[in-house]
C-alpha cells in the first residue's frame, strides 16, 4: 500500500540542526534583555515559535508573561516589554502606540524589538518617525528555515506570495538568498543549481554574490545535497489551484495544516475536546496514507484497524509470561498506533461528509474538463451557477482562475458577465480582488489581437526592454499569456488513458491529480534533472514567458558523492502544494532520488486566493 | 675581533654602554641645531627642525622654513612656516607633527609637510599665551600638555579625541617652573613640577606637593627632570650637581650621582633596556655627554658640535650636524659573546665567525633545534636591514621593532610612499594578502589620486591595472580620497571598478549621483539600500523629479508604493496621478470609502472612483462602481423604512433578505433595478422559499413561467430540507436528461431504472446500479442486469 523507498535511497540530512540554531539564537537575544520581561508575540509567529521554544523554554529565560500582538492596549505590567514580530510597520506602529502611551503617562520601561528574520530599514524609519527610535532596542532573529518534517523546510512567510506577484516588492528576496547561504554553510555548497522564473534568478544571483563576499567557508566541504531547483509560484499556478486529492493536500484543503499540525475538531476526536494533532513522518499511520490518492485510503485505514484488532486478539491465546511481554512491549505501541488510526479514520469521514455535501464528483469533472480543454461551455455554465448558488467565494474565485489560465484568458463577454455575478453575489468590494488578479496574471481576459490597452502596451514595452532589466514581475505578467494548452501538450501533462487509472498503483506524477493532469512544476523539475540542463526545453521556456529567466549551473566534474546526487533540494518561491510534495515523492521513489522541499509557505488554492482578496477592514 | 669591543665603556661592574653611528648627515643645515626648533619621533622616526626666530626681535619679519628630514638626514618637507610663533614642535605615534602656537593653536602636518587640521587648546591658553609645551606618548595616543603665561596647565591626553583638562592650581606659584614633566601613573597623565626646593604633583584632582625619597640635603633648586620611556622611572637633576633617580611614583630611590657640574644641562634622558636592570640616565651640556648609573664612576664623552638627544625604548639617538649616533647598553648576548676572555657558548661559538655564520653554523650540532626561530630572526634582521638603509632611514633596533610591530612598520612605510619596499616586504614575509599586499596597494592607490597632474582615464587604468580583483582592496574606499580631493568623475570612475554595488551607493549619493546610487542599489538587490536612496531622492528632489525617477525604476516604485500604502497615503494618490495611472488610482479612492464612516463620504469616495474609472477607459469597473453606489443608496433607504441592517450586503444577500423578510415585491424590484439574470434571480428565490419552506409560494413561483435552471435544483432543494413529499411533485417535471438524477435523489431506485432502461443510457445505468443497495433494490438491479446484457446483444 505505501511506497516504500528504494533500498538505495539516499539518507536525508538532518535539519534539526536548523532548529536548535535558531533556539540558541533566540536565547541570546532574550538574554541581551536580563531580567524578567514580558513578551509580545505577533499571531503569524506563534506556530512557528511553538516549534522552536515552547513556553517553558521562554519562562527559563525570564520570560514572564506572554502577550498576543493585536491591536490593543497592553496590559501588561512588566518594566520590560520585548516584542517578537514579523518586519511589518504595522506591528511598528503598534509598538510605537504602546510606548507613546506609556510616555503620555510618565512611564518609563524597557523596550527591545525583535525582528523575525530580519528587519528592514523602513521598520526603523517608522521608529524614527513615531519619534521612539530612541527607546527601544532593535535585533534580528534570523530564523528563517523552520523543518516541518524530515524532508520539509518552510520559512513560513506566506505574505511573500503577496508580496512579490502582486505588490512587486522585492524585499524577501534578501531573505531567501539568506537562507540558501545558511543552508550552503551546513550543508556544504551544491555542485548543480537549476532555476525558473525571475524570483528564483533574483534569489539565486544575491545568493552566489553571498557566497562569493564569504568564500573559504564551503569552498572545501563535500557537498550533501547535489542539486537545487529554484521555482517561481507563478510558472505554474495552475497545480496551485487544483482540488487537492491526495490525503495530505485533502487535509490541507479541508482543516487547514498549520505550520506541520492541524486541529481536528470533536466530531473527528469524537470526544468533547478539539486536538492538535502534529502531522509529519513521525506519525505512523500518516506517513503511510499522506501520499496516498484519497479513494485508497479509507480501505488501507480499515485493513490497517484490522490488523490491530488481530494483534489485540493475540492476547486470547497467551500465558502469564507471554502476557506480561505484550504488556510491557507492544500494548503501548498498539495503544498508540489506535490512537492515530481513529484520528485519521475520523478525519476522512469528516471529509467524505463535506466533500460529497458540494457534489465533489461535478467539481472535479469540471476541473478535469477545464485541464483537457474539453466542454468549455458547460465549465463556465457550471461556474456560474456555482456563483449563483454562492457555494464558496474562495471557490468561485478559484473556478475562474483556473477556467482563465487554462483558456489563455477568459473571453471578453465571460469576463465581464461572471465578474458581474461574482460581484452580485459576493459583494462589490471584490472589484479590487479581481483588479489584483488581472494584475497577478490569474484572471485576464483574451485579449482582441493585438489592441492592448495603453498600460498594458506601455508595460510590455518595459519588459521588452533589456535596459528596463529587473523590472517587477507584477507588470511583467500583464504582458504574458499562460499558453497552458500548448504546455499541456508539449509536456504531455495530461495522460493518456485506456481504460481505468489505477490509483492503487501509480504509473506516473498524474496520480495525485486522479489520473488526470501531471503537475506542471513537477514535470518541469523532472525534465531539467533528467537532462542536467534545459536543453531541448526552449520552446516550453518560450511558452511559460521564461526564455530570460531560466538558468542552469553545472558542475562540469562531480566531485559530489553518488549518494548527494541523487539529493535534490526544490525551493519554491511563493508556496508549494502538498499534492506537488506527495507527486514528487513518488517520482523520488521511482527514480531513487529523494527530494527535500524549501518553500516560502505551504500552499493551497485557498491560501493562494485569500491572499489576492480584497476585504473590508 | 677587537674592534667588536672597542667602543664598550663599562660602568660599574656589570654593564658596558657603547655608542656607534648610524647614519653620517648630509643635511646641510644652515644653522647650529641650537637655533632651531628640534623635534625627532622616537622608533627611528622624523625630524622636524623649524629656525625659531621668535626668539630674537628683529628678525620676526622673516618668514621661517620648516624642514623635516627622515633620520638618516634625507629631506622630505620643507616649507615656509605662515602661522604665528611656534612655542613648541612634536610628533605624535601616527607620525604627525604637532606645532604648538602661542595663542594655544595646534597645527597638525604630515610627514610631508601636508597641512591636516588644526585645533584649539581653549579660551584660558588664547588668552594667556603659551610659554612651554611638551608632546607626550601614553598608551592612549599622543597628548599635549601646556604650561601658560599664567602658570597654569591645560593637558589633552589624545588629541584624536581632544578632550582638554585644565589642571589645579598650584599655590603660591609666582613663576614658571624651574622644570616640569608628564607623569602617566594608573593610566592618568599626571604633571611634576619644580618650584625652588619643592616638586608638586598634579593631577586632575590636586595639587600635592611630594618629596624624592633619600635626596641629598641643600637642594634649593631642581635645573632638569627626566621620565623614562616607559614612564616607570624618574631623574632630578639638582643645582647641587646631584642627579637622583629613582621610581616615578617617588617612593623609591635607585641611586644618586654627583657629577660636581651645577651648570644646567641641556637635556637629560634614560638609558635603559627592557627587562635590563641596569639604569642610567644619559645628560648632556654644550660640549659633554655623561653617561650616569648605579656606579661610583661615569663614563663621559666628548660631543664636538650641537647635539640633539632622543630618547628610545632601549637606548638614545643623538644626532647633529654631522652625524646620527645610538647609544645604548651593550645587551647580555652580545656581551656574553665578545666580552673578553668570555667563556660563555656563545663565545666559544665565535670561532666561526660572525654572528650569522655562527648561528647558522651552530644549528647544525642540534639535531633538535627547530628552525623556525633561527629563521624568523633572519628575516627579521633582513627586514631591519632593509629599511635602515640611507635611502630608507629608520634605523630601528631588533626590540623597537618588535615593540612597534611590523603591521604598524609597514604603516609607517606606506606613510613615507615607500611602497614598493612594503611590498616586497609583505611579500618577503608571506603576509596575508589582505593585511599586507592589498592594504598597501589600496594605499598607494590612495596616494595616487591626489596626483592632480594625471588625468582621470590614465589614473583609474593605472590603479585597476596594479589592483585588479585583489582580495580585501575596496575601489570604494579609493573613489572617497579621490572625492576628497574633488576629483567627482575619477571616484566615478573608479567605483565602476567596485565589484559590489552595494559598496558603490554610499560614495554616490554623498557626491550627489543620487540617480546613479538607485540604480546601483537595485542592483544590489538590497531593498534596505534602495529604500536609503528613496529617502534621500525624496529630499533631495522636488516632487515632481522624484516620481519621474521612481517612473523609471520599477523596482523601486513597488517598494515606496508599500510604504506609502502604510505610512503616506497621499502620497501614494500623488504617485498614482503622476503616472495617471486611472485604473490604480479608481482603486485607491475605492479603498479610501472603506474608511469613511458615513453614507454621503462613501458615495463620494466611490464616485471619484468610478470617474477615474472611466478615465482609464475601464467602463466594466466603471459601472460596478456606480451600481455599488446604487446599491449602497438603496440600502439605507431599506434601513430606513424596514429599520434593519442592509449595508455592506451584497445584492444577492439584499435580496435574499427581503424575500426572507416577506418584501417579495421590493424584491423584485430591485433584481429589475440591477438586471439580476433569471437563472440568478430563480436560483436565489428557490433557495429563499425554501429556507422560508414556503412550499406553498414555491409551487406558484415554480409556475410562473418555464424554469431557466430546469427543476432538479427544487428537487435538490426540497431534499436538502427533508422535504421528499415536494421533492417528488419536481421530480416528475425535471427534462429527460437529468431525471434518473431526480428520481435517484428521492430515493426512488426502480423507477429510475425503468428511466434509463428506456433511454438506454450505460452511465445513468451504472448510476442507478450504484444506489441499488440492499435486498429490496434486488429486482431492480437484475432489471438493469438483464437489459444491459440485452442491449450487448443486439
Amino acid at each position: 500500500m505505501s511506497f516504500p523507498h528504494r533500498p538505495d535511497a539516499p539518507e536525508l540530512p538532518d535539519f534539526s540542526m536548523l532548529k536548535r540554531l535558531a533556539r540558541d539564537q533566540l536565547i541570546y537575544l532574550l538574554e541581551q534583555l536580563p531580567g524578567r520581561k514580558d513578551l509580545f508575540i505577533e499571531a503569524d509567529l506563534m506556530s512557528p515559535l511553538d516549534r522552536i521554544a515552547n513556553v517553558s523554554i521562554l519562562k527559563q529565560h525570564e520570560v514572564d508573561k506572554l502577550y498576543k500582538v493585536e491591536n490593543r492596549p497592553a496590559l501588561s505590567s512588566s518594566e520590560q516589554l520585548c516584542f517578537l514580530v514579523r518586519p511589518r510597520i504595522k506591528n511598528v506602529r503598534y509598538i510605537a502606540s504602546l510606548v507613546n502611551a506609556d510616555k503620555l503617562a510618565g512611564r518609563t520601561r524597557k523596550y527591545k524589538v525583535i525582528f523575525s528574520p530580519q528587519k528592514f530599514y523602513a521598520c526603523e524609519m517608522v521608529l524614527e518617525e513615531e519619534g521612539i527610535f530612541g527607546d527601544v532596542s532593535c535585533d534580528e532573529w534570523a530564523f528563517s528555515l523552520l523543518p516541518l518534517d524530515v524532508d520539509l523546510l518552510s520559512m513560513e512567510l506566506p505574505e511573500f506570495f503577496r508580496d512579490y506577484f502582486l505588490e512587486g516588492d522585492q524585499r524577501w528576496i534578501n531573505t531567501v538568498a539568506q537562507a540558501l547561504h545558511l543552508l550552503s554553510t551546513l550543508y556544504g555548497p551544491f555542485p548543480n543549481c537549476y532555476g525558473i522564473g525571475r524570483c528564483a534568478k533574483m534569489s539565486y544571483e544575491l545568493w552566489r554574490k553571498l557566497e562569493e563576499e564569504e568564500d573559504g567557508e564551503t569552498k572545501g566541504r563535500r557537498p550533501e545535497i547535489g542539486h537545487i531547483f529554484l521555482l517561481d509560484r507563478d510558472v505554474d499556478f495552475v497545480t496551485a489551484l487544483c482540488s487537492q486529492v491526495v490525503y495530505e493536500g485533502l487535509v490541507d484543503d479541508t482543516f487547514r495544516i498549520k505550520c506541520g499540525s492541524v486541529d481536528f475538531g470533536p466530531e473527528i476526536t469524537s470526544s468533547d475536546k478539539s486536538l492538535k494533532v502534529l502531522l509529519n513522518a513521525e506519525d505512523k499511520v500518516f506517513s503511510e496514507i499522506r501520499n496516498e490518492h484519497f479513494s485508497n485510503v479509507f480501505g488501507f485505514l480499515s485493513q490497517k484497524a484490522r490488523n490491530l484488532q488481530a494483534q489485540y486478539d493475540r492476547r486470547r491465546g497467551m500465558d502469564i509470561k507471554q502476557m506480561k511481554n505484550f504488556v510491557s512491549q507492544e500494548l503501548k505501541g498498539l495503544k498508540q498506533e489506535h490512537r492515530l488510526l481513529s484520528l485519521h479514520i475520523g478525519a476522512c469521514e469528516s471529509i467524505m461528509k463535506k466533500k460529497t455535501k458540494q457534489d465533489f464528483q461535478e467539481l472535479i469533472k469540471t476541473e478535469h474538463a477545464l485541464l483537457e480543454g474539453f466542454r468549455v461551455r458547460e465549465s463556465t455554465s457550471y461556474i456560474e451557477e456555482h456563483i449563483d448558488r454562492q457555494v464558496s467565494p474562495i471557490e468561485s474565485l478559484r473556478l475562474m482562475c483556473l477556467l482563465s489560465i487554462t483558456e489563455n484568458g477568459l473571453i471578453p463577454k465571460d469576463y465581464r458577465s461572471l465578474k458581474t455575478q461574482y460581484l452580485q453575489s459576493y459583494g462589490p468590494e471584490h472589484l479590487l480582488t479581481f483588479s489584483n488578479l488581472r494584475r497577478a496574471g490569474l484572471l485576464t481576459e483574451q485579449a482582441p489581437g493585438d489592441t492592448l490597452t495603453a498600460v498594458e502596451s506601455r508595460v510590455s514595452k518595459l519588459v521588452t526592454d533589456k535596459a528596463a532589466g529587473k523590472i517587477t514581475d507584477a507588470f511583467s505578467s500583464l504582458a504574458k499569456r499562460s499558453n497552458f494548452r500548448a504546455i499541456s501538450k508539449k509536456l504531455n501533462l495530461i495522460p493518456r488513458v485506456d481504460g481505468e487509472y489505477d490509483l492503487k498503483v501509480p504509473r506516473d506524477m498524474a496520480y495525485v491529480f486522479s489520473g488526470a493532469y501531471v503537475p506542471l512544476s513537477c514535470r518541469v523539475i523532472e525534465q531539467v534533472l533528467e537532462r542536467r540542463s534545459w536543453q531541448g526545453l526552449d520552446e516550453v521556456l518560450r511558452l511559460l514567458n521564461c526564455s530570460e529567466l531560466a538558468f542552469a549551473d553545472v558542475a562540469k566534474e562531480d566531485k559530489a558523492s553518488s549518494e548527494s546526487l541523487r539529493l535534490i533540494l526544490v525551493v519554491f518561491l511563493g508556496g508549494c502544494t502538498f499534492s506537488e510534495i506527495s507527486a514528487l515523492r513518488f517520482l523520488g521513489r521511482e527514480k531513487g532520488y529523494r527530494f527535500i522541499f524549501l518553500t516560502t509557505a505551504v500552499t493551497n488554492s485557498a491560501r493562494l486566493l485569500e491572499a489576492m482578496s480584497e476585504v473590508k477592514a | 675581533m677587537d674592534c667588536y669591543t672597542a667602543n664598550w665603556n663599562p660602568l660599574g661592574e656589570s654593564a658596558f654602554y657603547r655608542k656607534y653611528e648610524l647614519y653620517s648627515m648630509d643635511w646641510d643645515l644652515k644653522e647650529e641645531l641650537r637655533d632651531y626648533l628640534v623635534a625627532a619621533a622616537p622608533y627611528g622616526g622624523p625630524i622636524a627642525l623649524l629656525r625659531n626666530p621668535w626668539q630674537k626681535e628683529k628678525a620676526a619679519s622673516i618668514r621661517p622654513v620648516l624642514e623635516i628630514y627622515s633620520a638618516s638626514g634625507m629631506p622630505l618637507a620643507s616649507l615656509l612656516w605662515k602661522s604665528g610663533p611656534v612655542v613648541s614642535l612634536g610628533w605624535s605615534a601616527e607620525e604627525e607633527l604637532l606645532c604648538v602656537q602661542e595663542d594655544g593653536v595646534v597645527l597638525v602636518y604630515g610627514l610631508h609637510g601636508d597641512f591636516r587640521r588644526h585645533f584649539s587648546m581653549g579660551n584660558e591658553v588664547l588668552q594667556n599665551r603659551v610659554l612651554d609645551a611638551r608632546i607626550f606618548h601614553t598608551e592612549f595616543g599622543s597628548g599635549v600638555a601646556i604650561l601658560t603665561g599664567a602658570h597654569r596647565f591645560t593637558l589633552s591626553a589624545n588629541v584624536g579625541d581632544l578632550k582638554l583638562r585644565r589642571m589645579p592650581e598650584v599655590p603660591g606659584l609666582q613663576s614658571a617652573p624651574s622644570c616640569w614633566t608628564i607623569l602617566c601613573q594608573d593610566r592618568v597623565a599626571q604633571i611634576l613640577l619644580a618650584v625652588g626646593p619643592d616638586l608638586y604633583l598634579l593631577d586632575h584632582a590636586a595639587c600635592s606637593a611630594v618629596t624624592p625619597p633619600g635626596l641629598a640635603p641643600g637642594v634649593s633648586s631642581f635645573l632638569q627632570m627626566a621620565v623614562s620611556f616607559t614612564y616607570r622611572h624618574l631623574a632630578l637633576f639638582t643645582d647641587t650637581g646631584c642627579i637622583w633617580m629613582g621610581t616615578a611614583s617617588l617612593k623609591e630611590k635607585l641611586c644618586e650621582f654627583n657629577c660636581n657640574i651645577r651648570a644646567p644641562p641641556k637635556q637629560m634622558v634614560w638609558c635603559s633596556r627592557p627587562r635590563s636592570k641596569e639604569r642610567a640616565v644619559v645628560v648632556a651640556w654644550e660640549r659633554r655627554l655623561m653617561v650616569v648609573g648605579d656606579a661610583p664612576e661615569s663614563i663621559q664623552f666628548v660631543l664636538d658640535e650641537d647635539s640633539y638627544l632622543v630618547p628610545e625604548l632601549d637606548g638614545v639617538r643623538i644626532f647633529s650636524r654631522s652625524t646620527h649616533e645610538f647609544l645604548h647598553e651593550v645587551p647580555v648576548a652580545s656581551e656574553e659573546i665578545f666580552k673578553i676572555a668570555s667563556m660563555a657558548p656563545g663565545a666559544l661559538l665565535l670561532e666561526a665567525q660572525k654572528e650569522y655564520e655562527a648561528a647558522s653554523f651552530g644549528k647544525c650540532f642540534l639535531d633538535r633545534f627547530p628552525p623556525d626561530s633561527f629563521v624568523r630572526m633572519c628575516q627579521d634582521l633582513r627586514v631591519l636591514n632593509a629599511i635602515r638603509d640611507y635611502h630608507i632611514g629608520i634605523p630601528l633596533t631588533y626590540s623597537q621593532y618588535k615593540q612597534l610591530t611590523i603591521q604598524v612598520l609597514l604603516d609607517r612605510l606606506v606613510l613615507r610612499r615607500l611602497y614598493p619596499l612594503a611590498i616586497q616586504i609583505c611579500e618577503y614575509l608571506r603576509l596575508p594578502e589582505v593585511q599586507g599586499v592589498s592594504r598597501i596597494l589600496a594605499h598607494w592607490a590612495c596616494y595616487k589620486v591626489q596626483q592632480k597632474d594625471v588625468s582621470d582615464e590614465d589614473v583609474a587604468r593605472a590603479i585597476n591595472q596594479k589592483l585588479g580583483d585583489t582580495p580585501g582592496v575596496s575601489y570604494s574606499d579609493i573613489a572617497a580620497r579621490a572625492y576628497g580631493c574633488g576629483r567627482t568623475e575619477l571616484a566615478i570612475k573608479l567605483l565602476e571598478y567596485e565589484p559590489r554595488s552595494g559598496e558603490q551607493v554610499p560614495l554616490l549619493l554623498k557626491m550627489k549621483r543620487s540617480k546613479l546610487a538607485l540604480s546601483k542599489a537595485i542592483e544590489s538587490g538590497d531593498t534596505d539600500l534602495v529604500f536609503t536612496v528613496l529617502l534621500h531622492l525624496k529630499n533631495e528632489l522636488n516632487r515632481g523629479d522624484f516620481f519621474m525617477t521612481l517612473r523609471n525604476q520599477p523596482m523601486a516604485l513597488s517598494l515606496y508604493r508599500q510604504f506609502c500604502k502604510h505610512q503616506e497615503l497621499e502620497t501614494l494618490k500623488d504617485l498614482y496621478n503622476q503616472d495617471d495611472n486611472h485604473q490604480e488610482l479608481g482603486s485607491f479612492h475605492i479603498r479610501a470609502s472603506y474608511a469613511e464612516e458615513r453614507i454621503e463620504g462613501r458615495v463620494a469616495a466611490l464616485q471619484t472612483a468610478a470617474d477615474a474609472f472611466y478615465k482609464a477607459k475601464n467602463e466594466f469597473a466603471a459601472k460596478a462602481t456606480e451600481d455599488q453606489m446604487r446599491l449602497l443608496r438603496l440600502q439605507r433607504r431599506l434601513e430606513e423604512e424596514l429599520g434593519r441592517q442592509f449595508l455592506d450586503l451584497s445584492l444577492h444577500d439584499t435580496v435574499t433578505t427581503l424575500i426572507l423578510d416577506g418584501h417579495n415585491k421590493r424584491a423584485e424590484q430591485l433584481a429589475r433595478d440591477f438586471r439580476i439574470p433569471d437563472k440568478r434571480l430563480w436560483w436565489l428565490k428557490l433557495t429563499a422559499l425554501a429556507d422560508l419552506e414556503d412550499w406553498e409560494e414555491l409551487e406558484k413561483f415554480s409556475k410562473s413561467k418555464k424554469s431557466p435552471i430546469g427543476y432538479l435544483p427544487f428537487v435538490e432543494i426540497c431534499m436538502k430540507q427533508h422535504n421528499k413529499y415536494e421533492a417528488k411533485k419536481y421530480a416528475s417535471r425535471v427534462g429527460p436528461e437529468q431525471k434518473v438524477k431526480a428520481l435517484l435523489l428521492v430515493g426512488d431506485v426502480a423507477q429510475a431504472a425503468d428511466v434509463a432502461i428506456e433511454r438506454r443510457n450505460e452511465a445513468e445505468l451504472s448510476l442507478v446500479l450504484s444506489h441499488c443497495t440492499g435486498a429490496t433494490d434486488g429486482a431492480t438491479a437484475d432489471k438493469i442486469q438483464r437489459a444491459r446484457a440485452q442491449a450487448q446483444k443486439k
